[in-house]
């Protein structure tokens, strides 16, 4: 309140001015890149030095691509698989971190974060190095294995940030009322936790459909994932189809952050009346 | 069917190098309002939580109706607990709050159906089934906690300050209800609180503790009227204490002499000989006040301060060697009603059997 009174003044005018402006050169400098991707991909031209017209095109020839079909698939195998085995190794790595007290927690702790700090060019290298002294096989199951080795620490740190404001009275509530562990488990920690765990599940399903680098140095021949496609495309040059689908990844990956967010709320709701 | 609903043998429980129930033995009888009384922190919870299975004794023995319960799991005793903050679960309707125990004991669908609304009857919340917990008030809150523990038809009822976070009035008017409830579906109450005017209000038998131990046990009346203990006493509503040391013993009664100038008396409940330190403690509505010498043993003080609250007036009075006491008057009709004012020469006196003698 006070700041903007004084901002009031003649000076404060001009900085206000200065303020404004910056602001939109800084929203035009981070989404007109997003905008002019976004229009071309429906442009009739093959080239994007004009306007040409309004056409779908480009999407139909992307639905014809053998190539980016089999890229799609390949995509959704790896973020589907390392979503499902990462919710759930992190959930109970969380559940485990938040409950138990064991010697050599503060250890494991600090590991666990680990993933999420590791630059991604560093991990990569370290798996395919683990990779080839395994004589491991590159190929979907090795990037699975990658995705999920990150995707671990990410659900469960969101699960914990979760569990560290569960009331434990409510499992002491079960277990009064005649639920044994498992039901309790069920019927009470599961329920309450849902909303943390789905996040923690979008979360690394984002992270695994959009990873290139990790996924770059631990694919083999024929499990290339989108972004590998997208990228082995560009280097023949950008066309409109590439366009189109990255037009099509960013409503994929906005649909999914929209998704997130509206679970998170519904989430807060509940612990309020906790 | 055992003669006690719950009974504590030597129970301790040690946290750590903190002992928070110190050998408790107690024997609470079937049907009974049992209260454990007595200031935060003295291990009440604890020795609630030793009967309800969520803690294991450090020694001793817990039995539930005359069944050792060693350490048998919370879900497999015969007690339920209303716990200090509800702890409904947010995520089920009222119904599937209440219904809970009896879906985990396998009751069919139609018992379960009836017997929820019938216990929703009971604790006044009809038409609230399909409520979340949220969209309740505390004190409705407090009734779905009530009801989701006596649908199930408990051998007893372990109750945790549950009225302690609803506003006065509301509280005055659950502890009547509450204690009639107890007397109609005759199931054992063991009732936890801090609050000595509720311990009294609704008890039949009260457990005051600190520290971790039990330091007297008995009805409201007993308690209130003989503390055992100069921290009961205090505890326990407001009480003189007079500090000294024994001048005589005769005819089942104790002379105390406080200070060099004041005589009292007391009559003679534990053992006692000439030059004990002693207490002698009494409560302020056993004292009167006159301005004539009536009684040979009365002693004459001074008004010193003069305080109406409302039902009665408070005053505290001066005796020789300084020694002051609080003396409750009741406020009875006006125009009976006389009112010392402060700098009166008054004698003070009560009853030697008000008086209790105790431990220094
Ligand atoms: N789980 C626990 N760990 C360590 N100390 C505890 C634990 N539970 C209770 N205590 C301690 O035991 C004592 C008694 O606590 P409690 O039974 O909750 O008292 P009250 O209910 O009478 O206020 C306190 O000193 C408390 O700090
Ligand atoms: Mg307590």
């Amino acid at each position: 309140m006070k700041r903007e009174r004084q901002l009031k003044g003649r000076r404060g005018r001009w900085l206000r001015h200065i303020l404004t402006a910056h602001g939109l050169v800084s929203y035009i400098f981070l989404y007109f890149p997003i905008v002019v991707l976004v229009v071309f991909s429906f442009n009739a031209s093959r080239y994007a030095s004009a306007w040409r017209g309004f056409t779908l095109e480009w999407y139909v020839s992307l639905l014809q691509d053998a190539a980016i079909g089999a890229a799609l698939k390949n995509s959704l195998i790896v973020a589907g698989g390392s979503t499902v085995i990462s919710t759930v190794f992190g959930t109970m790595v969380a559940l485990a971190m938040e409950r138990y007290d064991f010697s050599g927690k503060l250890a494991f702790d600090s590991l666990l974060y680990l993933p999420i700090i590791i630059p991604d060019i560093v991990m990569a290298v370290m798996l395919l190095i683990f990779f080839v002294l395994a004589h491991a096989q590159l190929g979907l199951v090795t990037i699975i294995i990658s995705h999920v080795a990150f995707n671990i620490s990410f659900v469960a740190v969101v699960v914990r940030a979760r569990l560290a404001y569960f009331d434990l009275s409510l499992e002491e509530a079960a277990q009064d009322l005649y639920a044994n562990e498992w039901q309790t488990f069920a019927r009470v920690t599961l329920p309450l936790i849902m909303p943390g765990i789905l996040g923690g599940a979008l979360l690394a399903f984002t992270l695994s459909i959009d990873d290139f680098v990790i996924t770059f140095f631990t694919s083999g021949p024929g499990s290339s994932t989108l972004p590998l496609r997208i990228y082995s495309m560009v280097k023949l040059g950008v066309t409109p189809e590439i366009n189109a689908l990255s037009s099509f990844m960013l409503i994929v990956s906005m649909l999914l952050v929209l998704l997130s967010f509206v679970l998170r709320k519904g989430g807060e709701g509940e612990i309020e009346i906790v | 069917m055992s003669e006690h609903a719950v009974e504590l043998v030597r129970v301790d429980k040690h946290f750590g190098t903190v002992v928070a129930v110190d050998t408790v033995s107690l024997s609470i009888r079937n049907g009974e309002f049992y209260s454990l009384l007595g200031p935060s922190g003295c291990g009440k919870t604890t020795t609630l939580r030793l009967i309800a299975g969520f803690e294991m004794p450090t020694a001793g023995q817990v039995y539930i109706d005359g069944e050792l319960q060693g350490e048998t799991p919370p879900y497999r005793r015969p007690v339920n607990t209303v716990f200090q903050n509800y702890a409904l679960f947010p995520h089920m309707s009222v119904f599937q709050n209440v219904a809970f125990g009896l879906e985990m004991r396998h009751v069919s669908k139609e018992v379960i159906q009836h017997s929820v609304f019938e216990v929703l009857e009971m604790v006044q919340l009809p038409g609230m089934e399909r409520r979340r917990p949220g969209q309740l008030s505390g004190g409705q809150q407090q009734r779905v906690a009530l009801a989701r523990a006596l649908v199930n038809h408990p051998k007893v009822l372990l109750l945790d300050e549950p009225l302690g976070a609803l506003d006065l009035k509301l509280r005055k008017a659950m502890q009547l209800e509450l204690k009639a409830l107890q007397e109609r579906v005759g199931i054992t109450f063991i009732y936890v609180t801090h609050d000595q005017e509720e311990a009294l209000t609704m008890s039949d038998r009260i457990a005051v503790m600190n520290k971790g131990q039990v330091l007297q046990i008995g009805t409201p009346e007993e308690i209130y009227e003989r503390p055992a203990s100069r921290f009961v006493a205090d505890f326990i509503g407001e009480t003189n204490f007079l500090e000294g040391k024994v001048a005589a013993v005769r005819n089942g009664e104790v002379a105390v002499e406080i200070g060099d100038a004041l005589l009292v008396y007391a009559p003679l409940e534990r053992d006692a000989v000439v030059g004990d330190t002693v207490v002698i403690a009494v409560r302020p509505e056993k004292i009167s006040l006159s301005t004539t010498p009536e009684d040979p043993r009365a002693l004459p003080g001074v008004v010193r301060e003069v305080v109406y609250v409302g039902t009665d007036t408070r005053y505290l009075a001066e005796l020789a060697g300084q020694v002051t006491v609080m003396v409750r008057e009741q406020n009875l009709a006006e125009e009976t009603a006389r009112r010392l004012s402060a700098g009166t020469a008054v004698y003070v006196c009560w009853q030697p059997q008000s008086a209790r003698l105790l431990r220094g």
